[in-house]
This record gives structure tokens, C-alpha cells and sequence, in this order.
């Protein structure tokens, strides 16, 4: 293990950057001056806000694409750049440059990044278009896109950081955009919070790597990891694990982000599905080199996307909120790819490439809920949907295209990461046969349940019995939606057979390593068959209960399992019950400390000066005799003691 | 010796007594240069005994200040007496609680 990351690291060792790699720091700079922008200049920007927007984050994309084709027409090898910035912090023990990495890891994220949120962009166009703040809406997508790509771009752990907080800021700030409704900012403030849980954790792994190895640049740590103990590598493993899970809603902190879904939809489709939440999985491949150091961690790595896989599947086949089945989709995706990303060499570039190809079919899948969405006057209650096809056909073959892809019907992109995902999910790892098999049929059964409550998502969206509520008279959404929407279908069709056809994982394999031939407990023909047998029932299972039958507009009580995954299996009771209460029990004790105690003091003190003044002052009568007589008294008693004392 | 002392003590004695018990600010005035004298006496005692001239010279230095202390505690007194037509120290409780 400890030789694959020595080879990684020496499979690093990056070039000066030259030409449009060069320029990569103006795709971080560009959307955040447009972001500034529309902030400051506040009302001013109403009329235009949205095309400088828009525009904005298309100079990032140009930039990004054609730094992409330039490192693609480098030979193997040489495509690994360092672009300095300046020097961030310096010390007599300890310096620290802030700059960017160009490898094969970062430019998919810039590529993936941009172009979807560019795409997203345009569709918030349409989608914002009556809202009167749609100019914030665009600075805080802008402020979003600067800080992602500064997550993906940057070349240590801090600066990483950096981007890591400015990504929640920016989730924040568009899961409360309607923030005079209670709920949404209660949403808000929960993913906040949730986030910050996991940013402690990647603050101690950033101390333990400055502890163990006195550096935080990814060259560095990487390195210091191959000569490492386990143990420390361990620890640092498992809290990166942490600040991923915070930030990719993977168990036990998922709970936030089925509330996500109270902001505008374009922001669950492009940060709550697409990208930010993928930034969990960008950490543990980009830190690969401490994971194969640590084959504990790794395995707890593949254990958390096991459960949330499952967990995520569970919860979308009962919820009734079209968004909220959706997000426990992304989660249960994340899962996918968590599990990927865990196993190590073997299915690490198959974790990115199903994180570029669920970015694509996910985006396209909340675009198309939003389109619906838009025309149902924001119901997202899909009792109430029903028979649209024929009403929206774009949004209906592009959903359909997003459906197909996510459930991995061959040919569509799905089918190319998700298959490869379970067949390295079943490869003996240390020798653990019963591993491969326990974590193989997780994610065989996790591809069944994900066929059904995606065809129960589609069927009782788009066909069935018309149940719209009465006043509702749905038609296609504008070009400004439907646009984007289709160039994400195409890329559900396509993208998953292009970037196999274009051996995208080798490409990868200087980062993630590369793929190497392990023999799964069964033959990968088997397992495709097997997945595809899988998924098929679930389809029917799905058609035979939501196509064949009718389905009630109000939800019926369903059966104990029902009822437990439409409250996301007790997540929340269970986070009240365990953390909330004792944490607000703790709040008050301290608050009660500071009033009373605290304050008690202080407060005691003036109490006590006051009373004494109050009694003294009576001494004060005016009497010039009784001051004498005092005075008298005093000297009496002076004298008293000096002879007292000296007899 | 004794003598002296005890008549110091007794004019000490006197002079503390009237400040504490009179009202009269003229008369509280002359307890006042009574305590003073008494311990001018006592000084001079002691330095006739001591054979010393340091008592003889603290004892002019009081006549001094009594003097001085004459001159401006009258001038208070027909102050206070011209604005509240009183000279009982009683009445001068301004500065009470």
C-alpha cells in the first residue's frame, strides 16, 4: 500500500503552468468580482444583474475547457501543473504559498463545475424571472461557483479550506434565499450547523497533518504520508471522513439536506445535487495517498457510503415531495460514490466518473422538477402531479433521459460509472472475502431500490391519472429553462459511453491510481446481468404499483417501514432527542451560569457597596459635635492601642 | 512636674468637653484655643524638664497658628452669622446626608 502512494506522489510532480492553465486563476477571480458586484452595486444592478451572472461563470467555463484541452494535448506524465499565487503565510518554521493544482482531478471538477453551473445559470434565468431579488440570487450562485472552484483548484488542505467554507456560505445563503418563511431559514440554518460539525473535522485532520508532517500543502502531506504510521494516517482519514460526510450529507450527518431543498430549485440542482455535495468525494480521492496508507479508515470510508446508499434509497421510495425523493436520490448517489471512493485504486475513478455523470443526470433530473414545479405554482406534492407528458413533452424526454440514466439502463451514462462502481464493490480487498460480497450486494440492492423510487418518481409525476389540483393549467417552460435542460439530457445519454470511450479513468489514474486488474467473487458479465435483472424489478415493481394502480392523492398510512422513511428513518427525532435537546439543555445551563452566576458576582458586589454606602451615609448627619466627637473617639482609641501596645 | 501635666490634662479636658457639648460657635471657638494651650503648656512642661528648647519653640509655633486660626475662624463665624443670622453649629448642616 505504502508503495502505490509513493507512487503517487512521484506520479505528481507538476510542471509550471503555461498558457491557458496559466490563466485558471481568473475562473476563481471572475465569478467572485461578478459577485461583488451584484452585491454592492445593489439595486443599480437590477435591470442587468442576471446577464453579468451569466456571464461570468461562461468566461470561467471558456477558460476552464480550453485549459482542459490544453493539458489533454500534453503527453502523459507532463499534465500536472503548479500555478503559485503569492505567498500566503509566512514563518521562520513554517510557509505556505497559496496556489492552484492543475491535474487530471481538478480540471473534471473546473470542466464539470462550469459548464453545468453555467447551464444552471441560464436556467435560473427563466426560473428567477419574477422574483424581485433575482440579481442576489445571481451574486450568491456567483459567490458559490468562485468558492467551488477554488475548493477543487486549490494545492494545500488550508486553502482547500478556504473554498470548503466559502461553498457552505454560499449553500446557506441560497437554502434561506426566501428567508422570511420560517421553515427556510430554519433549513438554512440546520445545513449550517451540520456543515460545521464536519468542518471540525477536517480542522483536526489539518492539525494532525501540520502536527505529524508541519505541512498542509498537498504535495507535502502527500509525500510525509508514504514514510507515515498507520495511525496517524488512520486519524487523519477518518476526520476527513467526518468533513466529508458533513459536507455530502453521508450518514450520520445527512439530515440537512432533504431540508436543502427549500431553496430555489436551480440552487438544489446545482449545489445540493450536482456539485458542492460532491466535494465529500473530491476530498478522499484527492487524498488517496493518506487512505492507502490507511486501510482502516478506507474501509470505514466504504462502510458510511454503504449505509448511506441504502439509507438514501429507503427514504426516496417514500417521499411524496418530488425534491425531497430527489435529494435522498443525491444522498444515496453520494453513497455510491463515498463506497467507490473508499475502496481505493480499484474504484476511485470510477467515483469521479459517476460524479460527473450523476452531475449531469441529477442536474437535469431538479431542472426538470423545477420546470414542473414552475408550472404547478410551487407544488412539489407529486399525489397532485400525474398525466404531464402530454403537456410538457421537453421536460418529460429530458426527465425520462435523467431517469434512465440514474437507473443504469444501458446505454445511457449511468450504466458506464454505476456498473463498474458495483463490480468493484465486489473485489476481494485483504483478503476479505465476505467484505466484497456483504458491499457488492449493497450495491446490487441499492441499484434495484434506486430503479424503483426513480420509475415511482417518474410515473406518478409524468403518467398515470390527471390528479391536478383544480386551478392549475401546466404548459412547457420557456427556451431559457428548457435549453439547458436539454443539454444535460444529452449529456445522460452520452456522456457515461463518452468518457469510457475516451478511457477517462486511466486519464485519472495519475491522481486515483490506476485501475488495476482484480478478479471480482464473480464474473463482471454475471454481475452486469445480475444488476440489470435488479433494476428491472424494481422498474415493475414501480409500474405495477403507480402505473397499473391508481394512485390516491392523499398519501395512505402505509406500512411501518412507509412511515419511517417518510420521517427519513428517525434521523431528526433522533438528532433532537440525542444532540439538540442536550445541546440546548447545555445553552441554558450556561446562560443560567453567566445570569446568575457570573452576574451574580458582579451584581453582588454593586449590591453590597451600595447597602454599605447606604448605611454609612447616615453618619453624615450635619452635626459639626458629632463629628468631634467621632474624631475624639478615635483619637481615644488610637491612643488606647499605641499604649496597649506598648506596656 | 506632675502639676502640670494634670493641669493640661484637666484645661484639655475643659476644652474637649465645650466643643463636644456647646452649641454656641464662639464659645465651641474657645474650647478650641483652651485644647491648644493645654498642649502649650504640656510642651513647655516637657521641655523644662528635658531641658530642651525644641517643646519652647512648638509652643510658638502654636501661639502662631492659634493666632492665624483666630483671625479666619472669626471671619467664618460673622460670615455665617451675617447670611443665617445664627452662630449655633447646629445649624450649619449643610453638607448633611
Amino acid at each position: 500500500m505504502t508503495q502505490t502512494a509513493s507512487a503517487l506522489a512521484a506520479a505528481q510532480v507538476a510542471t509550471t503552468a503555461t498558457g491557458a492553465t496559466n490563466l485558471l486563476w481568473l475562473t476563481i477571480l471572475i465569478p467572485l468580482v461578478s459577485a461583488g458586484l451584484l452585491l454592492i452595486l445593489g439595486r443599480c444592478a437590477d435591470k442587468w444583474g442576471h446577464a453579468l451572472g451569466v456571464l461570468a461563470p461562461l468566461a470561467s467555463c471558456v477558460i476552464g475547457l480550453a485549459a482542459l484541452f490544453q493539458v489533454l494535448g500534453q503527453p502523459q506524465g507532463q499534465r500536472t501543473y503548479d500555478l503559485k499565487l503569492f505567498g500566503w503565510i509566512t514563518g521562520s518554521d513554517f510557509a505556505l504559498n497559496a496556489g492552484l493544482r492543475v491535474d487530471q482531478l481538478s480540471l473534471t471538477f473546473v470542466a464539470l463545475v462550469t459548464f453545468v453551473g453555467t447551464l444552471i445559470h441560464i436556467y435560473s434565468v427563466g426560473y428567477m424571472k419574477h422574483d424581485p431579488d433575482r440579481r442576489r440570487f445571481f451574486a450568491y450562485l456567483n459567490l458559490f461557483v468562485a468558492a467551488m472552484l477554488l475548493l477543487v483548484l486549490a494545492d494545500s488542505y488550508l486553502l482547500m479550506f478556504v473554498g470548503w467554507e466559502g461553498v457552505g456560505l454560499a449553500s446557506y445563503l441560497l437554502i434561506g434565499f426566501w428567508n422570511d418563511k420560517t421553515p427556510n431559514a430554519v433549513a438554512a440554518k440546520k445545513a449550517f450547523i451540520s456543515n460545521r460539525i464536519g468542518d471540525v473535522g477536517m480542522l483536526v485532520a489539518l492539525m494532525l497533518m501540520f502536527w505529524g508532517f508541519g505541512t498542509v500543502s498537498f504535495s507535502g502531506v502527500f509525500k510525509a504520508a508514504g514514510t507515515a504510521s498507520t495511525g496517524l494516517l488512520t486519524g487523519i482519514g477518518i476526520m476527513l471522513l467526518l468533513a466529508a460526510c458533513g459536507k455530502s450529507a453521508q450518514f450520520p450527518l445527512q439530515s440537512w439536506l432533504g431540508d436543502a431543498m427549500a431553496g430555489p430549485t436551480p440552487v438544489s440542482a446545482l449545489i445540493h445535487a450536482a456539485t458542492m455535495v460532491t466535494a465529500g468525494v473530491y476530498l478522499v480521492v484527492r487524498s488517496g495517498p493518506i487512505y492507502s496508507g490507511a486501510p482502516n479508515a478506507r474501509l470505514i470510508v466504504v462502510i458510511v457510503g454503504a449505509i448511506t446508499l441504502l439509507y438514501g434509497a429507503i427514504v426516496g421510495s417514500a417521499k411524496d415531495d418530488m425534491k425531497k425523493a430527489l435529494a435522498a436520490s443525491t444522498m444515496s448517489q453520494i453513497g455510491y460514490m463515498m463506497l467507490a471512493a473508499g475502496l481505493g485504486t480499484v474504484g476511485a475513478a470510477f467515483a469521479i466518473m459517476h460524479l460527473v455523470t450523476h452531475g449531469f443526470f441529477k442536474a437535469g433530473l431538479f431542472l426538470g422538477a423545477g420546470s414542473v414545479m414552475h408550472q404547478m405554482k410551487e407544488q412539489t406534492d407529486m399525489r397532485r402531479f400525474g398525466a404531464l407528458w402530454k403537456v410538457m413533452a421537453i421536460t418529460w424526454v429530458t426527465m425520462g433521459m435523467g431517469w434512465l440514466a440514474i437507473m443504469g439502463i444501458p446505454p445511457f451514462s449511468g450504466f458506464w460509472s454505476k456498473d463498474k462502481i458495483i463490480d468493484a464493490a465486489f473485489i476481494v480487498q485483504d483478503g476479505q472475502t465476505w467484505r466484497a460480497w456483504l458491499f457488492g450486494l449493497v450495491a446490487l440492492i441499492g441499484a434495484g431500490i434506486t430503479a424503483f423510487y426513480m420509475s415511482r418518481l417518474f410515473f406518478m409525476m409524468f403518467h398515470g391519472s390527471n390528479r391536478w389540483d383544480d386551478d392549475m393549467d401546466p404548459h412547457e417552460s420557456s427556451p431559457w429553462m428548457t435549453f439547458p435542460m436539454i443539454v444535460l439530457a444529452l449529456g445522460s445519454v452520452a456522456l457515461g459511453w463518452v468518457l469510457s470511450w475516451t478511457h477517462f479513468p486511466e486519464w485519472l489514474a495519475p491522481v486515483t491510481g490506476s485501475v488495476s486488474d482484480h478478479e471480482p467473487v464473480m464474473p463482471s458479465w454475471a454481475i452486469t446481468v445480475l444488476t440489470l435483472v435488479v433494476v428491472l424489478i424494481g422498474i415493475a415493481i414501480a409500474a405495477l404499483k403507480y402505473l397499473k394502480q391508481k394512485v390516491p392523492r392523499l398519501a395512505p398510512p402505509g406500512n411501518w417501514l412507509t412511515r419511517a422513511a417518510r420521517q427519513d428513518l428517525y434521523q431528526d427525532s433522533f438528532n433532537d432527542t440525542v444532540l439538540v435537546r442536550p445541546g440546548q439543555a447545555l445553552v441554558t445551563a450556561t446562560r443560567v451560569v453567566d445570569t446568575d452566576v457570573v452576574d451574580g458576582a458582579v451584581r453582588g458586589v454593586a449590591w453590597l457597596s451600595v447597602g454599605a454606602g447606604r448605611a454609612l451615609r447616615l453618619l453624615q448627619n450635619g452635626f459639626v459635635r458629632s463629628y468631634a466627637a467621632l474624631m475624639a473617639a478615635g483619637v481615644i482609641i488610637l491612643l488606647a492601642i499605641v499604649l496597649a501596645t506598648r506596656v | 512636674m506632675t502639676p502640670y501635666i494634670v493641669l493640661s490634662a484637666i484645661l484639655f479636658a475643659i476644652g474637649a468637653t465645650t466643643v463636644l457639648v456647646r452649641r454656641n460657635s464662639i464659645v465651641v471657638f474657645m474650647g478650641i484655643e483652651l485644647m491648644l494651650n493645654a498642649a502649650n503648656l504640656s510642651f513647655v512642661a516637657f521641655a523644662k524638664l528635658n531641658a530642651a528648647i525644641e517643646g519652647q519653640l512648638a509652643a510658638f509655633f502654636v501661639m502662631v497658628v492659634a493666632a492665624a486660626e483666630v483671625v479666619v475662624g472669626l471671619a467664618i463665624i460673622v460670615s455665617v452669622f451675617r447670611s443665617r443670622r445664627s452662630v449655633s453649629v447646629d445649624d450649619e448642616n449643610l453638607m448633611r446626608h
